[in-house]
């Protein structure tokens, strides 16, 4: 249990004093009787890659749930750079700049890749009804640039091929890469990606991996990741929390979560 | 063969965001504008305009309007005829208020005031979903009909209950709306108004508001969190939805009616339009002119095909034949595609563009 209360910036080798981007303290969420999270705290380092794991059923998603306000914990507080809060509308995270992918694709299914990554940029679109209406002048020039910044996306993440296609009609594989542009559309300070490799081979995990350190590396986002992929997480987090029935049971560099007995546990079971 | 986007090429976002990207395209929209604008009301007699082509447009118009609430932003509505009818009485209130201010502005101011009650019965919508949300638009629906019989103020204590259209001249004179209208002025106003507002449809749905739309139809959860209020999303949804059902009831009572009553406004008429909605194609504004073409046009020239070909078969006979074949048709076309006619259009198209090479 030492791992838990290790001061947090012990072991982060990007910054002297890294700037904590998200905290949270305390949090316990249950929906009746169902405890999903019981008082977990953790906090999220400015440029980090910070990956929470556990066994299905952990919270993870419902964590991922209260970052982004679908959820209201009834204890604890988040601090989200600078401004705490209890409970707040998704409308508000996506304002504050955090964004998220789904563990289920969510796409926009009857709407084009092109389209559906031109949503992400819905809240950097302010031109009025009007203006729309005429889809002229301030309207037409705002979606060209929007459009601009859109393509830069595309072209980075490799999905020239199928801007035009209805993303129903795209492979598992491409559908999480389109919905990867679409959070990153968002130009997000926080990104949460919700099992971004669920259901992929060998070679897509790889891709994926590799858009996810590019992200961190080229736009400086600060990444929260859930994968179940033990060797991914491994490879790209910076830092793990690990929760287990909605408990915080260990938190660190990949090294001390993989060697620590809480977690075994958690993972393997214990003999009765 | 002939229809293809070889050699085209686009240089900016603004030529590459067009609607008809492609030349064949612009060439055959052009067609059909030279045809309504010119051949049909130097060719067309009064029978064709008055009954096959305004009846046309003003259900097109109305089509678009539930298929902005429907197809793009996934609020089932069953109400469309009592927002019609919002906008038909409203109008009739104005011009009758306003005698002097030209019938047209009439006709679209009209439509705020439907986009008002729109609006106010969109505000279910908030909390529930689906067939429910339909069901809460049933409301509105009997509610609005009550009103238009139960408040005689609205149509300004007739002894008949009905709304008769006045006469109302335009510029220079011409007889607008009235029993004097020219059925080609009635024609070429509607047409325009229609056209127009199909064109701002089409702005809205592509930019901003009409993507946050269709975010909340395929996805609310994540819509939302891309940062979109569903309260704006959906309120303005309902209240352009009810603004274009609103010109419609209004131009259907002042340009093609002449007079109406509450009849006229009925759910069977919510119903019509969501069939033209759903055989034409939910989320497609082409597939409304298709939907309303199929459920207007087709009886009509199925009715006219006996005495065309000679044939003597008596009225009652033609119009259980009409029935059936509509029927079957439907039924036909919701098989083969059930996205409807815009689909198989759409589709046509794309087999068009590799003809006869398909796999070149």
């Amino acid at each position: 249990m030492n791992m838990a209360v290790k001061p947090a910036d012990a072991n982060d080798g990007r910054a002297n004093a890294p700037e904590v981007m998200l905290d949270i303290s305390n949090i316990s969420l249950s929906f009746g009787g169902v405890h999903a999270i019981k008082d977990v705290s953790f906090n999220i380092h400015k440029g980090e890659i910070r990956a929470i794991i556990g066994p299905n059923g952990a919270g993870k998603t419902s964590m991922l749930n209260v970052i982004n306000g679908f959820y209201h914990p009834q204890v604890g507080e988040i601090t989200f750079k600078g401004n705490t809060r209890t409970q707040m509308r998704p409308y508000v995270a996506a304002t504050q700049g955090i964004a998220r992918t789904f563990q289920n694709v969510a796409l926009f299914h009857g709407m084009s890749t092109l389209d559906n990554i031109m949503s992400g940029r819905t809240l950097k679109m302010h031109k009025n009804f009007f203006w729309q209406m005429l889809r002229y002048g301030p309207a037409m020039q705002e979606e060209v640039e929007h459009r601009e910044r859109v393509e830069e996306i595309i072209d980075f993440l490799e999905i020239q091929h199928i801007r035009r296609t209805p993303v129903g009609r795209l492979p598992y594989g491409l559908q999480k890469r389109v919905e990867l542009a679409r959070a990153l559309a968002m130009e997000p300070e926080l990104l949460l990606l919700d099992e971004p490799m669920a259901g992929m081979n060998l070679e897509e995990k790889e891709d994926m991996s590799r858009f996810i350190l590019d992200v961190n590396d080229q736009f400086g986002t600060t990444i929260a990741l859930i994968e179940h992929d033990m060797g991914v997480v491994m490879d790209l987090s910076t830092r793990v929390v690990v929760l287990d029935h909605g408990e915080k049971i260990a938190d660190g560099t990949p090294a001390e979560v993989s060697s620590d007995q809480n977690v075994i546990d958690a993972y393997l079971g214990v003999a009765h | 063969m002939f229809y293809r986007e070889v050699g085209q090429f686009k240089t900016n976002y603004t030529a590459d965001s067009q609607v008809f990207p492609i030349l064949q395209d612009k060439l055959g929209i052009i067609a059909m504008l030279v045809i309504a604008y010119l051949i049909i009301p130097l060719a067309g007699n009064d029978f064709f305009i008055t009954t096959v082509m305004i009846p046309f447009l003003v259900f097109t118009l109305a089509t678009i309007g539930l298929n902005i609430l429907v197809g793009y932003t996934g609020q089932l509505s069953l109400g469309t005829g009592a927002f019609m009818g919002v906008g038909a009485y409203s109008c009739y209130k104005l011009t009758t208020i306003f005698p002097d201010v030209n019938i047209i502005i009439m006709v679209l101011l009209s439509g705020f005031f439907a986009a008002a009650i729109g609006i106010l019965f969109g505000l279910p919508s908030l909390r529930i979903k689906g067939f429910y949300l339909a069901v809460t638009t049933l409301a509105a629906q009997f509610f609005l009909e009550w009103a238009f019989i139960r408040i005689p103020w609205l149509y300004n204590y007739n002894a008949s209950g009905a709304i008769e259209v006045p006469q109302r001249d335009g510029f220079g004179g011409v007889v607008l709306a009235g029993a004097a209208a020219e059925p080609v002025t009635r024609y070429l106003v509607v047409l325009s108004i229609v056209l127009a507002m199909t064109w701002v449809a089409s702005n809205i749905i592509r930019g901003r508001i009409g993507r946050s739309w269709m975010m909340i139809r395929d996805m609310d959860i994540a819509a939302e969190l891309m940062g979109v209020r569903p309260l704006y999303a959906k309120l303005s949804a309902f209240a352009v939805s009810s603004f274009y059902c609103g010109v419609a009831g209004a131009m259907g009572v002042f340009f093609w009616l002449g007079a109406a009553e509450v009849e006229s406004f009925d759910i069977n008429h919510s119903f019509l339009f969501l069939f033209m909605a759903i055989i034409g194609g939910l989320g497609s504004l082409i597939g409304c002119y298709m939907g309303a073409a199929f459920i207007w046009i087709l009886p009509i020239i199925i009715r006219a095909l006996p005495g065309a070909l000679g044939l003597d078969i008596n009225a009652a006979t033609v119009e259980h034949i009409n029935f059936m074949m509509i029927g079957g048709m439907i039924i036909f076309f919701l098989i083969v595609e059930p996205h409807g006619l815009a689909r198989l259009w759409q589709i046509a198209k794309e087999k068009l563009r590799t003809w006869p090479f398909p796999y070149s």
